[in-house]
């Protein structure tokens, strides 16, 4: 057997050469079959999804943008423990912690909270590692279909604690359907 | 000639010039639809209604454009270059026959510009001359890319040219006459000349995809080897007209198609309309069903495109030369022997 017959995945194939003939060289027949094939698309259903207008479909176990907790009175839930800035894979969590002041503990569940609390959106990955390093089940990912919006600045895909802190609004319905 | 006859050829030739423009500029967006559509695509959608307002957008984009001119000595030559490509392409419409005739208030409009003996070799003579404005502009570009555009295309259509006439005596000998008026009014009813002619048709129309350089000959602005081909160094405005006139060329094309094999203004049942409803009716129709014809044969320019890669440069000069030339001899051969035989015998 000499080398060029040899097809080790089996699926080599000889390459013809042959030439033309004359109905072949002037192409139409093959141009046919093309157009043939192209008009048949023309009818066929359009795979595009809209985007603003039709969100696509997404998988149940999805992870959406985060949100810090406020537990059932309505307090943060964070105490700025920096855990889940140390478990973020791409680094992208960063958070300035702060004392309680007497008078405050309506807004915060612990003595100790985030004065300041940042992810950058350039970074996040959304692998939700945060969410299980948190021991105080502060932050969490939601199902929220918004994507991240652009911008033309780096700061503004900077997240601070007014886009973070899910809203009062939401955490008095949560306590209503709780008692 | 009266006033009368002046002012009514006036707002022809204007209707016919704005026409032609909307049409060149919905090409543009049917183009992208179609294409889009091929592939699977929505295409633009969100200018107006279905992307309705995107020739406007992209007109108006155009014009805002900078205007650069390139360090170039041909600066006069660099403006004549797009303003030929488009003047020819407009030029052509003098003579196309857009319906037979109409009767407002006592006083008979032909729907002609211009009805000339020799329509078909004016035809021939405003398409030839268009290739100048592909190879001005190149040339004047100053730009090795445009240069090599401007010598393709201009060997190309010199090629297909030779084609596209042969193709056409064929049809003249058939026919006896030059004037597209009686060319139009000889296919009545469904005696198109398609039928007479199946092999000039073919080798005219792939003759037409060339003179107006579209895909499978678009040669002269291959992308992958020539940049943008002899529009390389233009921008803004002047872009645009090479683009609007490559359009409008293809309109007028589909136009001369339409008129020359599928019957023009000729539909089945127009004696039965013209009897029932009256002939004003009928030819009104007559004009819609050109245009039909006419958007058929851009439709197909676009299916075309979209379907088939562009030639190599020597595969085109064989088809040219070594096929559609001896094939367009050969229909002329043909059809004189026809003719003659018919002559006798029938």
């Amino acid at each position: 057997m000499s080398l060029d017959t040899i097809s080790l995945s089996g699926r080599k194939k000889e390459v013809s050469n042959k030439k033309m003939n004359f109905w072949e060289s002037i192409y139409l027949v093959a141009i046919l079959k093309g157009l043939m094939i192209t008009i048949k698309h023309l009818f066929k259903r359009k795979v595009t999804i809209k985007y603003p207008e039709q969100i696509r479909e997404f998988s149940p176990v999805y992870r959406g943008q985060h949100m810090l907790k406020r537990d059932e009175k309505g307090r943060e839930n964070c105490t700025a423990c920096g855990m889940c800035a140390v478990a973020c894979p791409a680094e992208a969590i960063t958070m300035t912690a702060a004392e309680r002041k007497p008078g405050e503990e309506h807004l915060y569940r612990e003595e100790k909270y985030a004065s300041v609390y940042e992810i950058n959106m350039l970074r996040c990955i959304f692998c939700g590692l945060c969410e299980e390093a948190c021991p105080k089940d502060a932050i969490y990912l939601t199902e929220s279909k918004v994507i991240v919006k652009s911008a033309s600045h780096r700061e503004d895909f900077i997240y601070g604690k007014d886009k973070l802190v899910m809203p009062l609004e939401m955490a008095i319905k949560n306590s209503k359907s709780l008692n | 000639m009266d006033s009368a006859l002046i002012i009514e050829k006036g707002i022809f030739i204007v209707v016919i010039f704005a026409i032609t423009m909307l049409m060149a500029m919905y090409s543009t967006l049917a183009e992208r639809k179609i294409a889009a559509w091929l592939q699977d695509r929505i295409g633009p959608n969100r200018a107006g209604k279905g992307g309705i307002l995107q020739p406007l957008a992209d007109g108006l984009k155009l014009f805002a454009k900078e205007e650069f001119m390139p360090d170039t000595p041909n600066k006069f030559l660099f403006i004549l270059g797009p303003a030929i490509s488009m003047t020819m392409a407009l030029l052509t419409s003098a003579v196309l026959p857009w319906g037979d005739k109409l009767e407002i208030a006592g006083h008979t409009v032909i729907l002609q510009a211009t009805d000339i003996d020799v329509a078909m070799l004016y035809v021939f003579a405003v398409l030839s001359v268009g290739v100048y404005g592909i190879m001005i502009g190149g040339w004047a570009s100053n730009n090795k890319y445009s240069l090599m555009a401007a010598l393709r295309a201009s060997s190309q259509l010199i090629s297909y040219e030779v084609a596209m006439g042969l193709s056409i005596v064929a049809l003249i000998m058939m026919s006896g006459t030059m004037s597209l008026r009686e060319i139009a009014a000889q296919q009545e009813g469904m005696n198109w000349n398609v039928f007479y002619q199946p092999l000039g048709f073919i080798i005219f129309l792939v003759c037409s995809f060339a003179e107006t350089n579209r895909t499978p000959f678009d040669l002269a602005e291959c992308e992958a080897e020539l940049i943008g081909g002899h529009h390389t160094e233009y921008s803004s405005m002047k872009m645009g007209f090479y683009l609007f006139g490559e359009y409008a060329a293809m309109f007028i094309s589909s136009a001369i198609l339409a008129i020359l094999y599928f019957g023009a203004y000729n539909y089945p049942g127009m004696s039965w309309v013209a009897e029932n409803w009256g002939a004003n009716m009928a030819n009104i129709l007559g004009i819609v069903v050109l245009f039909i014809k006419i958007c058929f044969f851009i439709f197909f320019y676009m299916w075309v495109r979209w379907t088939i890669p562009r030639f190599r440069y020597d595969q085109l000069m064989n088809l040219g030369w070594k096929m559609l030339i001896p094939l367009a001899i050969a229909n002329i051969v043909l059809t004189g022997v026809i003719i003659i035989i018919a002559d006798k015998y029938l």
